[in-house]
């Protein structure tokens, strides 16, 4: 069994609602259209990306409809919650 | 989640080969988040799968996981089972794999009540392979071998494993994705044969066929489809008729297979050791 796949750890900053996995997100639109609060969007032909982090309300509707599992919505009380994934590939396009 | 889903996936081999807006990846995360609720220790997993794109989880999956043939994941998951009665065994398998070529390992599986737990990720079609009709394409619908629509009425598979003696089957789809986490949640818990149908979409193969054009567009077919057991009471067999019901379809509590097996063994040893 593997033990450990992650090649990196990003320290995420409080105040990051959403991580998206660019590396893995396929762009199909379903967080973007889910999302009650218009937190996010996607560029033509593009990746999904946290356009108006300041209305996310951290429901969590994005992670769990997230066909690629690239979505990772961050507790508000995690103040630097370590989150792990594969290189360079935790973080937002920004 | 208590923890980052990371943590239940073969990171290296992401991103996963399912299409955009596949359901299957909503299924999957539906499975590890049950997985994750329940404190399961990720050494005592043991996750089987056929052939077929939903058979392809395991492969991401950083469990003990096990890619057999076509249709035949329930043998080897009972094999796994009868071996290492003590491990969580879950299978993921697709509508035609389980329902089609696997059709018989699946009645007798939930016919022996044993403590396995099947997930059906049921995307109506044959996905992998360009789109042919499962025995759980609905009638009417257009596939690659049905080009005028398909005959067939569909199985309701439900119906069909509660029948042959299963300790709980539901009903959940990729749309209501926090219900079927938890419906899987308790299937997993439940010791006996459990049962899960979790309505997924194919957008490549399925929907583009049948005027639904990308996931969305399925999502929203499941949102206006799907009724919940209590509302279903309320509708007439006409009001059912394109709708299909979630949530928990049937529970019953039957003698799970590997502890009769250890009884059966025990008073075997018993009566050697008295003939002796």
């Amino acid at each position: 069994m593997q033990k450990s796949g992650n090649t990196c750890r990003a320290m995420v900053e409080n105040g990051r609602p959403v991580i998206i996995n660019d590396k893995w997100c396929k762009g199909c639109d379903i967080c973007v259209s889910f999302c009650p609060k218009n937190v996010l969007e996607r560029p033509e032909g593009g990746k999904a990306r946290v356009a108006r982090a300041e209305d996310c309300t951290r429901c969590g509707i994005c992670e769990i409809m997230c066909p690629d599992l690239a979505i990772q919505v961050v507790p508000a009380n995690d103040k630097k919650k370590e989150i792990s994934g594969t290189q360079g590939g935790s973080v937002d396009a920004k | 989640m208590a923890k980052p889903i990371t943590y239940y996936l073969r990171t290296d081999k992401m991103p996963h080969i399912w299409c955009e807006g596949c359901g299957h990846g909503i299924v999957l995360g539906a499975v590890l988040r049950a997985i994750d609720s329940l404190d399961l220790d990720k050494d005592n997993v043991c996750v089987v799968s056929g052939i077929g794109c939903a058979s392809r989880a395991p492969g991401y999956l950083d469990f003990d996981t096990l890619h057999t043939t076509h249709g035949r994941a329930l043998a080897f998951a009972t094999g796994i089972k009868m071996m290492k009665p003590g491990l969580d065994v879950i299978v993921l398998a697709g509508d035609g794999d389980l329902a089609a070529i696997g059709g018989n390992h699946l009645i007798h599986a939930a016919r022996r009540n044993i403590n396995i737990t099947t997930i059906c990720f049921n995307n109506s079609i044959y996905g992998m392979t360009s789109g042919q009709y499962s025995p759980m394409t609905p009638t009417g619908k257009i596939a690659t071998t049905a080009p005028y629509g398909h005959i067939e009425e569909p199985f309701d598979l439900c119906e069909l494993v509660f029948a042959a003696g299963a300790s709980l089957v539901g009903r959940g789809a990729a749309y209501h994705s926090g219900p079927l986490s938890r419906l899987i949640a308790k299937a997993i818990a439940t010791d006996g044969f459990a049962f899960v149908e979790a309505v997924s979409q194919c957008p490549t193969y399925f929907g583009r066929r049948n005027k639904m054009k990308n996931a969305l567009a399925m999502l929203d077919w499941q949102k206006e489809h799907a009724v919940t057991k209590k509302a279903a009471s309320r509708l007439s067999p006409e009001e059912l008729a394109d709708k299909f019901v979630i949530g928990e379809l049937g529970t019953r509590t039957r003698p799970e297979y590997t502890k009769r097996y250890e009884s059966i063994i025990a008073a075997a040893a018993k009566e050697t050791d008295e003939n002796v």
